[in-house]
């Protein structure tokens, strides 16, 4: 299942970076895109547990920065 | 879009903390270089009064990213840039005490303040910048609908677009957006679409007229009926599909970040290396630290890693207010290597809009006709529709209809047997008929077994079709029309365009082997375009490595199955994108190697000890913001103009 989201304080481009790749090493993420420029990002994930990696993704990225947060 | 972009609060507060400092900087700065900082009086402890001073302004410039170095280095974070410019700007202020304490030249406590300072200036225009560039496609295209004034009751009330549920019934005053597609009830105006489609004349509706979310009511009051939900209507469609389109990478973009990520390691791991080990060796310690330092300073690859998605960015946001919506920055990157452009001839080489121009024998004319007419009754064909425009649905009661694919329709009751389709028909059919040479597509039509005549329909060539084709021809692209009319048909349509080849009567499946075979001829370096109506041909829109569908909106297949929309007819979005890749990818080169070039030299230059800390802010900031300025020229009016080409260049107006 594929989702768009809204990241809120994502103001850091090598942190986007960054984070695309956390997010990508978690287990039930098939693919996931980071948009800087439009703070946007494209969760892959299993369907059954998406839910549960969307909050994997969340706290991976909140160890890279802090203040972001994933509008739902 | 006069409107200046509104800081926000936030924003606004950094901005005064910025002139702030620099004004102090300024002023310290001034007087340190004319008379010198340093206290007479205090003797060796002479540095201690520009330490403080200096050090103030760089507290109040900086203490947030310090705040946020100690929080992300407690994380474990040590290539974070805020961490290594603290790093670099405190080691600074360190070298300059030892100079101090050693008694030696008061110098250094400017640079590490100015380090700090011109880093904040050079984040806070990169924010500002794309926060300017988020907010471009909103504002460029500028077509979000803020309220629906649904009739409810018998009564005008004003609320949310996503409140209204279809079949309710709308009322879009002039001057006002339409905010959900429908269908005009009541009334009758002139739309202005040139938001969603690019096209600047305005188009007239009246009632039963289709009317898109996004487009402007012009001259009067109309009333509508809505068929889709908001977040089913165009205009949230085109909205989603433009934000969500930096999702999908291109190449370059992903080859930034895979090279940021060793870039940074890289040369704080060099720097480290160069601090000792000159350093041991020379014992010239505080000359070394003093180099390494430089290198943190230029430790970030911001510029590339915000300068080139920012290209792809206005390139798209540049497409899209030209009325071409581009998927993802990847098809911007392949566009540009596009030079293989496969047509599709109907409805999108012609207007796709048949007409009779021929009934032969002329003497069994309303024999021909009413034979016809019974065997294409009812259907949705478009060479049946031009017939049956001529005739009326008059006829065929009782009759059978079967379809042969590719070929045409076999009519019966009982034994009496009609036949209505092209010469494969005839022939398998074993029908001895005159075939004709004439350009359009024939129908011959046989009864019983017997040739009674034949009919010609043909389709008109669009305008823009031959200098479209000959623009790309120009651009050295390969142009293929692919039809499934005959060869008479195909030849005569193929060479009023100037199309470079052609195929003719193929199947809709053969097509998709048609463009198979062009897509394992081609090499790996070139991408082959298929441009469609988006109607039957999703298979081929899918398989080639660009899909345009033309005319897609409001048609949800071709805006799903293609990657490139042109959003109204006209196939001239096909150079104009094309010269929009163009620019976005020789842009996106130009920042990487300057970026590079610079960031390089730098380094080396620090490294022999010929610059210092002034040289790598350049390399930091300036390059960051020289590189975003430069990818912001790839959609500016000027720049838009002149993608859409000399032929459709805009009447410059006064208020521009």
């Amino acid at each position: 299942m594929k989702k768009v989201f809204r990241l809120r304080g994502l103001d850091c481009a090598v942190c986007a970076a960054k984070m695309e790749r956390a997010a990508g090493k978690i287990d039930g993420v098939n693919s996931v895109s980071i948009a800087y420029i439009t703070g946007r990002m494209t969760l892959d994930a299993d369907a059954e547990r998406f839910d549960e990696v969307l909050a994997a993704v969340e706290k991976a990225c909140s160890r890279i920065e802090p203040d972001l947060r994933i509008v739902r | 879009m006069g409107s200046k972009l509104a800081l926000d609060k936030e924003q606004k507060a950094k901005l005064i903390r910025i002139c702030a400092s620099l004004a102090a900087f300024a002023v310290l700065f001034a007087v340190d270089k004319a008379v010198g900082l340093s206290v007479p009086a205090w003797g060796a402890n002479g540095w201690l009064l520009p330490l403080g001073l200096y050090l103030a302004v760089y507290l109040a410039i900086g203490y947030d990213v310090l705040w946020r170095a100690v929080r992300n280095i407690a994380r474990g974070q040590v290539f974070d840039e805020n961490f290594l410019m603290c790093v670099a700007t405190l080691g600074a202020f360190a070298l300059a005490i030892y100079r101090g304490v050693t008694g030696q030249s008061i110098e250094g406590f400017d640079e590490a303040c100015a380090v700090l300072l011109f880093y904040q200036v050079g984040e806070f225009f990169q924010d500002y910048a794309t926060e300017r560039s988020r907010r471009s496609i909103a504002g460029l295209m500028d077509i979000r609908p803020d309220y629906a004034n649904v009739l409810r009751n018998g009564a005008e009330k004003r609320v949310a677009p996503e409140e209204v549920a279809v079949g309710e019934i709308i009322v879009v005053n002039a001057g006002e957006k339409v905010p959900l597609d429908g269908v005009v009830t009541l009334g009758e105006t002139a739309l202005d679409t040139k938001a969603l489609t690019g096209e600047s004349l305005p188009r007239e509706v009246r009632e039963g007229g289709e009317v898109l979310s996004g487009a402007v009511n012009l001259s009067s009051r109309i009333e509508v009926r809505v068929e889709k939900e908001f977040y089913d209507s165009t205009v949230s469609k085109i909205l989603d599909l433009v934000e969500n389109a930096a999702g999908q990478k291109s190449r370059t973009e992903n080859f930034i970040t895979r090279f940021a990520r060793y870039y940074t390691p890289t040369v704080v791991i060099t720097a480290l290396l160069l601090a000792i080990i000159p350093g041991a060796v020379t014992g010239e310690w505080s000359e070394w630290v003093y180099r390494a330092l430089n290198f943190l300073v230029v430790s970030c690859p911001c510029a590339l890693v915000i300068s080139v998605p920012l290209g792809f960015f206005a390139g798209i946001g540049a497409a899209s207010s030209c009325g071409v919506l581009v998927k993802g920055s990847n098809f911007l990157e392949k566009m540009n290597k596009a030079d293989i452009f496969v047509f599709d001839k109907t409805g999108t080489l012609t207007k796709g809009n048949f007409a009779v121009t021929e009934i032969a024998p002329a003497e069994r004319r309303e024999e021909i006709l009413r034979l016809a007419a019974i065997a294409e009754h009812g259907s949705a064909h478009p060479i049946a529709r031009s017939v049956l425009a001529l005739t009326g649905e008059s006829g065929g009661e009782g009759y059978v209809q079967t379809v042969v694919p590719g070929e045409g329709v076999v009519a019966s009751k009982g034994e009496d047997v009609i036949l209505a389709g092209n010469a494969e028909l005839m022939r398998g059919k074993g029908v001895d008929f005159l075939p004709s040479s004439a350009p359009g597509t024939v129908v011959y039509v046989a009864h019983n077994g017997e040739f009674v005549g034949l009919i010609v329909v043909n389709d008109e060539i669009k305008p823009e079709s031959a200098q479209v084709v000959s623009e790309l021809n120009e651009l050295g692209c390969r142009t293929v029309m692919l039809t499934g009319d005959g060869a008479a048909t195909a030849k005569s349509v193929a060479d009023a365009v100037g199309v470079t080849d052609y195929a003719a009567s193929l199947l809709p499946q053969e097509k998709v082997a048609a463009v198979e075979k062009l897509l394992a001829a081609k090499q790996p370096s070139e991408a082959l375009c298929f441009v469609g109506d988006g109607i039957n041909d999703a298979p081929v829109l899918m398989r080639s490595d660009i899909g345009i569908a033309m005319g897609g909106v409001g048609s949800d297949a071709a805006i799903e199955a293609s990657d490139i929309v042109l959003m109204h007819d006209d196939l001239a979005g096909l150079p104009l994108v094309k010269r929009i890749a163009k620019k976005t990818m020789t842009v996106a080169c130009e920042n990487i190697i300057f970026s590079l070039v610079v960031k390089v030299a730098i380094l080396i230059l620090s490294a022999l000890g010929v610059t210092g800390m002034w040289a790598a802010v350049f390399g930091d900031v300036g390059v960051a913001v020289i590189a975003v300025l430069n990818a912001m020229r790839i959609n500016t009016k000027r720049a838009r103009a002149s993608y859409r080409g000399v032929r459709r260049a805009p009447a410059p107006s006064p208020a521009d």
